[in-house]
């Protein structure tokens, strides 16, 4: 008796899952329009902003590994002093800082990282541009 | 303006940053490619400004910082000697790194400005980033101030060891990643100085403990680290020109290291674990008298006056002795004569990638006088005369023959292949690497002792007479 309880229960069970399964297939359409709004989603701009940049973070490393290469060892110096001078791009906080914020503080510290920061621009590409000068070739 | 057209011009702007190096493939475009570099910082600053729009008292504390900053940049840009050239580089390093701490503090102050969030309420990644940023930031600057100092002669170049130093790092290390997660988790400003302060020591003790000669890895090594951070925030500010230079700069600074590590035959790790460069290394004394054979000014400059063709040679001590003035009016009078003359170059002689290079250009020495080692080696055997000026461990024939010296495997100039080496030396003491150059007790070389820009001159006034 009981045996038979559970083989009528475990039917009840698949007639289940068969009525769900044939719901799903009349729901399909519906169920490919979600996966088309996910995509256009995609493509959209709901990805964090954070993976785009980390893109091109990783590809500008490429970059930079095969133009660095590219660099005669003549000209390392130079090049060092000019990586000196473009990474002070990291003005434009210092500007943001003491341009609009808020906090008083933060505005100093800005101004410090400006001061500090402008003497790296000015001085790191003329400093190059000085040592690039003096690169002559052989007079003929 | 939009913040869509502020991201074009700064793409623009990074796109520029990368014309700038790849400039540098070759002396003729290398001036217009700083030209790029200067551009696409001066877009960079007007985008910055016409996307804050700050007000005019503000606006005027920009002009006065950056006069301030920008006058004393040009100045010692000026002024600066080019044998101090590796000091100044390692200053500048200093500066990006405390600049990108002191932008990191602002950031946590006034949140607002940057688009991170709210005070009290910061984007968790912000946070990761600008933590990432400060740290790196932090310790590029006590580095580098070290490296200045070594640099500089006010501190001793020899390596400073302190007991157990790899296990403070390595604290120091871990409680950083601590307090990280813990500026995450509260936001709280203390934490964020902690950081900022446990950054500063590790700077300090990572670069106390490298000797004077590994200075050219530290200082590509710290050229890299700026790069990091600067790229660090650059994500917390969401800004293109800023994480596409640090990407640059960061991969720019660690081929540098690289290089240098691969010129001295060593491992990264093995130099940035410190204790090399000192007198600690023995001088091997098997006992055996050897004898060195000395020579005049005058017998210098008949040698050279009769040769074919001589290399030069130059390492750190023509940059001490000033000597590349000297050294280039002797190559001038041999030219003269018929002699054929050209430069060889180790790539770590001096203190910084491509720092014989600087001083020779800047005696207007032609650079299509001037070699790399691979291309030159194998012509110091159909040279007449090698003159060594200044150079020591990088012509040390032992790296190549001897397999139980310490400095075996390190490719050096084959010097000892030429028929004569003239040898310029204040003593007959050993090189930073402490380790007895047996190129001394060799028939074919003559050491010439004295200051390397005195003897230069000496041999140039022996030419006539």
């Amino acid at each position: 008796m009981e045996q038979l309880q559970k083989a009528l229960d475990q039917l009840d069970q698949a007639a289940a899952a068969v009525r769900l399964a044939v719901q799903d297939l009349a729901n399909a359409p519906a169920g490919a329009e979600a996966a088309g709004n996910a995509a256009h989603a995609l493509s959209g701009g709901a990805i964090d902003p954070f993976v785009f940049r980390f893109a091109i973070f990783v590809l500008a490393i490429f970059v930079g590994y095969y133009v660095v290469w590219s660099v005669t060892p003549a000209l390392h110096t130079p090049l060092m002093a000019v990586t000196n001078a473009i990474s002070s791009v990291i003005v434009v906080g210092a500007l943001l800082a003491v341009g609009i914020a808020a906090s008083g503080l933060a505005s100093g510290f800005g101004f410090v990282a400006l001061v500090l920061v402008s003497v790296n621009i000015f001085g790191g590409f003329l400093v190059t541009q000085r040592m690039l000068a003096m690169y002559k070739k052989k007079e003929k | 303006m939009t913040v869509d057209l502020a991201s074009f011009l700064y793409l623009v702007s990074g796109i520029l940053f990368i014309l700038a190096l790849r400039g540098l493939s070759h002396p003729t475009t290398s001036r217009q490619g700083n030209l790029y570099g200067m551009i696409g910082m001066g877009i960079a600053l007007c985008t910055t400004l016409a996307l804050a729009l700050p007000s005019a008292g503000r606006f005027s504390l920009i002009v006065l910082g950056l006069a301030i900053g920008g006058g004393v940049g040009a100045y010692v840009a000026r002024r600066i000697a080019m044998t101090s050239m590796p000091q100044l580089v390692a200053a500048f390093h200093s500066l990006v790194g405390f600049a990108a701490v002191m932008v990191a503090a602002a950031a946590i102050y006034a949140p607002e400005s940057f688009g991170i969030g709210t005070a009290g309420d910061i984007h968790a990644q912000a946070l990761v980033e600008m933590s990432l940023g400060v740290a790196i930031g932090a310790i590029t600057f006590t580095g580098s101030v070290i490296a200045f100092l070594k640099l500089d002669g006010r501190m001793s170049g020899k390596p400073i060891m302190i007991g157990g130093r790899h296990l403070i790092n390595i604290a120091l290390g871990v409680a950083l990643v601590v307090l990280i997660v813990l500026l995450v988790a509260t936001e709280s400003k203390l934490v964020f100085w902690l950081i900022v302060i446990a950054s500063l020591v590790l700077g300090v003790l990572l670069i106390i403990p490298i000797g004077g000669a590994d200075m050219p890895v530290v200082v590509s090594m710290l050229n890299s680290y700026s790069g990091w951070a600067a790229a660090a925030l650059g994500f917390t500010l969401g800004n293109l020109a800023l994480i596409i230079t640090g990407a640059l700069v960061g991969s720019s600074g660690a081929i540098l290291s690289y290089i240098m590590c691969k010129g001295m035959n060593r491992s990264f790790i093995s130099v940035i674990l410190g204790g090399f460069g000192g007198e600690t290394a023995a001088v091997v004394n098997d006992g055996i008298e050897r004898t060195v054979k000395q020579g005049s000014a005058d017998d210098a400059a008949y040698l050279m006056m009769n040769a074919q063709k001589v290399i030069i040679v130059p390492g750190y001590g023509m940059a001490v002795a000033q000597a590349q003035h000297a050294l280039r009016e002797m190559a001038d009078k041999l030219k003269a004569n018929g002699v054929e003359v050209k430069y060889a170059i180790h790539p770590v002689a001096g203190r910084m990638p491509g720092h014989m290079n600087v001083l020779l250009a800047e005696a207007n020495v032609p650079y299509d006088e001037v070699f790399e080692l691979e291309d030159i080696n194998s012509e110091f055997a159909q040279a007449d005369v090698a003159y060594v000026i200044g150079a020591n461990d990088v012509t040390n024939p032992s790296a190549r023959d001897d397999k139980a010296s310490p400095i075996y495997g390190m490719p050096i100039l084959d010097v000892d292949k030429a028929r004569t080496c003239l040898f310029v030396k204040r003593s007959l003491g050993s090189g930073y690497a402490g380790i007895d150059n047996t190129l001394f007790y060799k028939d074919g070389t003559m050491m010439l002792l004295g200051d390397a820009k005195k003897m230069t001159e000496e041999i140039v006034k022996a030419f006539d007479h």
